[in-house]
C-alpha cells in the first residue's frame, strides 16, 4: 500500500500540490486524472522520490520514500517519466537490462539475463532488440522503457502519462498491457492519465485531482459520474453504458 | 510617475531632453577629469604657471586631449555599432565581439601586415574593415541555417566563429612571429594614445551620425525582409549600410586602440532597459552612454594601481562579461514568467 | 569525417571482435606509434640525455591528455549533454582565478615560498569548492535552457579570465612575473615533483572513479530514470564532480586552458565506438587524447618544425565541431 500523508509541494506562491492524503490500495489499476495543472505529475514525482517535497511524507509498504536507501526503494517500486531524454546511445536490449541494475549493479547473472528476455518478449520487442533507441518510433521507444521498467520487476508500477505519443491504437495496446501485468503479474500499477474514458475502461481504481487537491477518489463505478466530473472539469460531462464499460460523453 | 530599472530609480518627471541634457553633462564632467588624471602633473595651476609652452601644456595637447578624445569617439562608436547590429540581427545579444566582425578585422589587419607592411594607416584599416564586413556577412550567412533564432543560438554561434576565425589569426601571427603585434590589438589600450595616432577615429563619429540619419530605416530593416519591402523600402541596401558601419566601426577601434569587449552590447542593452527601443530616441543616448562608460572604465583604469595603468579592454571586460552574465540570467526569468 | 560518422549498422555484427573492441586496439597501436615517435625521431646525443628529458615530457602530455579526456565524458555525464565540457563551462579559467586571487590575497612572494605540494593542494580545495557552488547553481536549482547553460558559461570563462587580469595588473610587476613563473610550467621545464604529485592525485581520482565505474552509464540514462534505477543520484554526481575538479586542476596546472581539446576527442571517441558505454568510450577518448597530443605535437615539432601550433589548430577544429554541433541541435 501506498500511503501519502499531508503532501505538499509548492513553486514560489503557487502551491502545486496542496497538503494532499491519500492511500493507494495494493494491487490493480489506479489512475490518477484531473484538469491540467492539478498536480498529477507532481503528486506522482513525490511519491516516486524524484522530486523532493516540500511538507509530509510518502511510505511504500511502510517504507519511507525520503528515508529509504535508493537501491531499497529501487526494487519495490518503478517509476517512468513521459519524457526519458538521454544523451546516451543505447539498444533496446541494453536499456532494458538497465532495469536490472538495483539488483546487480552492472553485473548481469542469469537470473536477470532470463528477466530480460521475458521483458523482451512481453512488450514483443524481440524483434527490435538489437536497435538502437534513435531508430525506433515514438510508440517502440515508450514500449522499450515500459519493458525496462518491468524489467526491474518492483510490486509497484509507476507512469506518467504513459499515452502520450501514442496512437489510438498503441495507446490502447498499452494500456491492456498494463492490464495484463496487473492480472497476471500481481503488480500494482499507477498512472497520471488525460483520458477519462481509458482511465474508466482498464482501471480499478480513479483519483481525482483539481487544484493540488484530491477531489474525488473510489472504484471506476463511483467516480465515472455525470455529477463527479463535470464538478471536477467544470464541464457538462453525461456518462453512458457501452459494452458494459462506462463511457463519458463531453462534446458538443 | 517613475520606473526601475537595474534598481535605479527613475524619474520620468524630468524630462526625456532634460536627462538627456544631464546625461551629456556628467559625460562632459568625466571627460574633464580625464584630461586631469595622470603620472604628469597637469593642473591649472601647472597649465597657468607653464604657459603655452610649459610641459603641461604640451602633455595636455599631446597626450591628454587626444586621449580622451579617443576614449570617446571609440566609446560612442562601439556602443553605436553594437545597437546597429542588434536591430539589424533583432538580437540583443549581438555586437562586433559576438558575431566575429572584430576578430574578421584583426585578420584583416594581420594579413594586410604580412603582406604590405609598407602601407599607410588610412588603406591597413580599409582593408581591415573589408575583412570585418565579409566576417559579419558570414556570420549572417551562418545564421540562416539556424532555423528557429533561437536568441541564445545567435551570439553563442558569433562568439565560436570569432574563435575559428580567432584561432587562424593566431596560427599566421605564430608562423610570420606576429604575435606581439596580435596581443597588441586583441587588448584595447588607450595609453599608446598621443596625437597623431588616434584621429582615424573620426570614422567612427562619421558611422554615429550614419546610423543616427539612418535610424528609421534601420528599425524598419531589423523587422525582417518582407516587411521592409512593404513599406517600399530597399532591405538589401540598408542592411548593407548597417553592415559597413558596423565593419568601419570595428577596424577603426581596432586599429588604433584595440578591441574592447562587449561594450557594444551591454551599453545598448542598459539604455533600452532605461528608455525603451526606439532607436531614433535611443541613438544619442547610446553614444551618450558609451562614451560615458568607457571614460569612468578609463579613468578607473589610470588611478586603481596609479601609477601603473590597466587596460581598458581588461576593466571593460571584467564590468561588461559581469552584466552580460547578469542579463543572460535575467532573461530566463523574464522568460518563465511570461 | 564522412566516413566515421556513417551510420552505425543496426544490428549487431556477426564476425567475432565487437566495434568497440577493434577500436580500441586501432587507437591503442596508433597512441603507441605516437609515444615511439615521440621518443625517438630526430633524436640526437646520448640516450641517458634524452630518455629522461623527453621521458618527463611524454609523461606530462600523457597525463594531460588522460585528465581532459576523463574530466570531459564525466562532465559531459553528468551534464546529460554532449556539447557541455568542463572548459566551455570555464571551470579551467576559474582554475587560474583562483591561482591569481591566492596570489593577490596572500601575496605572489608567500606563495613562490610556499611548499609546492602545499600550494597545489590548496589551489585543488579551493577549485572543488568553487566548482561545486558553481555546477550546483547552473545545473541544479532550476531547468535552465542549454543554449543559457552554454552561454552562460562562456562568458563566465571571459568573465573569471578578466578578473584574473585584472587582479594580475594589480599586482606590483615583480609579483605579477612570479606569478606568471608559477602560473604554468611549461612542457620542457616540468617540476618533477609536481609531475609526481600530480600522477598521485589523478591515480586517487582514477581508483575512486573505477570503484564506482557501475554508476555511470546508469547515470547517462538522465536524472529520472538513474534515481528510479535507485543511484544515489546527489552522491554520484558529487563525488564524480570531485574526480572532473581534480583532473580539470591537474591538466590547467600542467598546460593552462584548452578550451577544445576536450570536446575534439570525447566527441571523436563517441562517434568511433558508436556506443555510450563508458567501458568503451572512457578508454577510447583517452586514446584519441594521448595521438592527439603526444602524436600532433611529434608531428608539428619534428616533422613541420611549428612549434605551440598544436593548440591553436585544435582550438580551429574544435570551434568548428562545436559550430556544427550547435547548429545540428538546433535544427533537430
Amino acid at each position: 500500500m501506498i500511503i501519502a500523508s499531508e503532501v505538499t509541494k509548492a513553486y514560489g506562491e503557487t502551491c502545486v500540490v496542496d497538503g494532499v492524503t491519500l492511500s493507494l490500495p495494493k494491487g490493480g489499476v489506479t489512475s490518477i486524472v484531473g484538469p491540467n495543472g492539478a498536480g498529477k505529475s507532481t503528486l506522482l514525482s513525490m511519491i516516486s522520490r524524484l522530486m523532493a517535497m516540500d511538507k509530509g511524507s510518502v511510505t511504500v509498504d511502510g517504507l519511507d520514500v525520503s528515508k529509504t536507501p535508493g537501491d531499497v526503494l529501487a526494487r519495490r517500486l518503478s517509476i517512468l517519466r513521459q519524457d526519458n531524454h538521454m544523451t546516451a546511445r543505447l539498444t533496446v536490449r541494453d536499456l532494458v537490462s538497465f532495469g536490472r541494475y538495483p539488483y546487480s549493479k552492472g553485473r548481469l547473472t542469469a537470473d536477470d539475463k532470463a528477466h530480460i528476455e521475458r521483458s523482451l518478449r512481453y512488450l514483443d520487442l524481440e524483434a527490435l532488440s538489437e536497435r538502437f533507441l534513435d531508430e525506433l518510433s515514438g510508440g517502440q521507444r515508450q514500449r522499450a522503457f515500459v519493458a525496462m521498467v518491468l524489467c526491474q520487476d518492483t510490486d509497484y508500477v509507476l507512469l506518467d502519462e504513459p499515452l502520450n505519443n501514442l496512437d489510438m491504437k498503441h495507446a490502447m495496446g498499452m494500456m491492456k498491457l498494463l492490464r495484463q501485468a496487473a492480472n497476471d503479474l500481481g503488480k500494482t500499477v499507477v498512472l497520471v492519465l488525460h483520458d477519462i474514458n481509458f482511465a474508466s475502461w482498464y482501471s480499478d481504481n480513479i483519483v481525482a485531482m483539481k487544484h493540488g487537491k484530491v477531489a474525488a477518489q473510489g472504484p471506476v463505478a463511483e467516480m465515472i459520474r455525470p455529477e463527479v466530473l463535470s464538478d471536477i472539469y467544470e464541464m457538462d460531462i453525461s456518462v453512458h453504458t457501452i459494452g458494459g464499460q462506462l463511457i463519458s460523453v463531453y462534446y458538443g | 510617475m517613475s520606473r526601475r530599472a537595474f534598481g535605479i530609480l527613475i524619474p520620468e518627471a524630468l524630462g526625456p531632453v532634460r536627462m538627456l541634457i544631464l546625461a551629456f553633462v556628467a559625460t562632459l564632467v568625466l571627460a574633464v577629469v580625464s584630461l586631469f588624471v595622470g603620472v604628469s602633473d597637469v593642473t591649472l595651476a601647472t597649465l597657468v604657471s607653464g604657459g603655452l609652452d610649459g610641459r603641461a601644456m604640451e602633455v595636455l595637447l599631446i597626450s591628454r586631449i587626444p586621449r580622451t578624445l579617443a576614449v570617446v569617439l571609440a566609446g560612442s562608436a562601439l556602443a553605436i555599432s553594437g545597437l546597429v547590429m542588434q536591430i539589424i540581427v533583432r538580437n540583443r545579444f549581438v555586437e562586433p565581439s559576438t558575431a566575429g566582425t572584430m576578430e574578421s578585422a584583426a585578420l584583416g589587419f594581420l594579413v594586410v601586415t604580412i603582406f604590405a607592411p609598407g602601407w599607410p594607416l588610412m588603406a591597413k584599416m580599409v582593408v581591415s574593415a573589408l575583412f570585418a564586413l565579409a566576417g559579419t556577412a558570414l556570420f549572417l550567412r551562418i545564421l540562416r541555417y539556424v532555423p528557429l533564432r533561437d536568441i541564445l543560438l545567435v551570439p553563442l554561434v558569433g562568439i565560436m566563429l570569432g574563435g575559428v576565425i580567432g584561432a587562424v589569426t593566431t596560427f599566421f601571427g605564430y608562423r610570420f612571429e606576429l604575435l606581439a603585434s596580435l596581443l597588441a590589438w586583441e587588448v584595447g589600450d588607450f595609453s599608446g594614445v598621443l596625437r597623431g595616432r588616434f584621429e582615424l577615429l573620426w570614422f567612427g563619429l562619421a558611422g554615429t551620425i550614419l546610423a543616427y540619419i539612418s535610424a528609421d530605416r534601420l528599425t524598419v530593416a531589423g523587422m525582417g525582409e518582407d516587411f521592409t519591402t512593404n513599406l517600399g523600402v530597399n532591405y538589401k541596401a540598408v542592411m548593407t549600410l548597417g553592415l559597413v558601419i558596423v565593419s568601419l566601426v570595428s577596424a577603426v577601434v581596432l586599429v588604433t586602440v584595440g578591441s574592447i569587449p562587449f561594450l557594444g552590447l551591454i551599453v545598448p542593452n542598459v539604455v533600452s532597459l532605461l528608455i525603451g527601443d526606439n532607436m531614433r530616441r535611443t541613438v544619442p543616448w547610446v553614444a551618450i552612454g558609451g562614451a560615458g562608460f568607457v571614460l569612468a572604465c578609463d579613468i578607473l583604469g589610470r588611478v586603481i594601481r596609479y601609477p601603473y595603468e590597466i587596460p581598458i579592454s581588461v576593466v571593460v571586460g571584467t564590468i561588461g562579461s559581469f552584466i552580460f552574465l547578469y542579463m543572460l540570467l535575467r532573461s530566463k526569468r523574464g522568460a518563465a514568467n511570461g | 569525417m564522412a566516413e566515421i560518422s556513417a551510420p552505425v549498422p543496426s544490428r549487431r555484427p556477426a564476425f567475432a571482435v565487437s566495434r568497440p573492441v577493434l577500436v580500441l586496439i586501432i587507437l591503442a597501436v596508433l597512441a603507441l606509434a605516437s609515444i615511439v615517435l615521440f621518443m625517438t625521431l630526430g633524436a640526437r646525443g646520448g640516450w641517458d640525455f634524452v630518455i629522461p628529458f623527453r621521458g618527463k615530457k611524454l609523461l606530462a602530455l600523457i597525463l594531460v591528455a588522460y585528465s581532459i579526456a576523463v574530466s570531459t565524458v564525466l562532465f559531459q555525464t553528468i551534464a546529460n549533454n554532449r556539447i557541455l565540457t568542463p572548459s566551455i563551462m570555464g571551470f579551467d579559467q576559474l582554475y587560474i582565478l583562483i591561482q591569481t586571487a591566492i596570489a593577490y590575497f596572500l601575496g605572489a612572494q608567500v606563495l613562490a615560498l610556499m611548499d609546492p605540494n602545499m600550494a597545489f593542494a590548496l589551489k585543488l580545495v579551493l577549485m572543488i569548492g568553487f566548482s561545486g557552488v558553481l555546477f550546483q547553481w547552473l545545473f541544479l536549482s532550476g531547468d535552465r535552457s542549454l543554449y543559457l547553460l552554454i552561454l552562460v558559461g562562456i562568458v563566465m570563462g571571459v568573465f573569471f579570465r578578466s578578473l584574473s587580469n585584472f587582479m594580475q595588473r594589480m599586482l606590483d610587476p615583480n609579483a605579477f612575473q612570479v606569478l606568471q613563473d608559477t602560473l604554468f610550467a611549461s612542457f620542457g621545464s616540468v617540476d618533477t615533483s609536481l609531475l609526481i604529485v600530480s600522477y598521485a592525485i589523478v591515480a586517487v581520482a582514477s581508483f575512486v572513479l573505477f570503484r564506482m565505474r557501475h554508476t555511470l552509464d546508469v547515470l547517462s540514462l538522465g536524472r529520472p530514470t538513474a534515481v528510479n534505477l535507485g543511484l544515489d543520484y546527489k552522491r554520484v554526481v558529487v563525488t564524480l564532480l570531485v574526480i572532473v575538479s581534480v583532473m580539470v586542476s591537474v591538466s590547467t596546472a600542467l598546460v593552462g586552458p584548452r578550451t577544445f581539446f576536450g570536446l575534439l576527442v570525447a566527441t571523436l571517441g563517441y562517434l568511433l565506438v558508436g556506443t555510450s558505454k563508458h567501458r568503451w568510450v572512457i578508454p577510447a577518448a583517452v586514446l584519441l587524447g594521448i595521438i592527439c597530443l603526444v602524436g600532433g605535437q611529434t608531428l608539428l615539432e619534428r616533422v613541420f618544425s611549428f612549434n605551440t601550433a598544436l593548440s591553436i589548430i585544435i582550438e580551429f577544429l574544435g570551434g568548428i565541431i562545436f559550430i556544427i554541433f550547435v547548429l545540428r541541435g538546433a535544427t533537430r
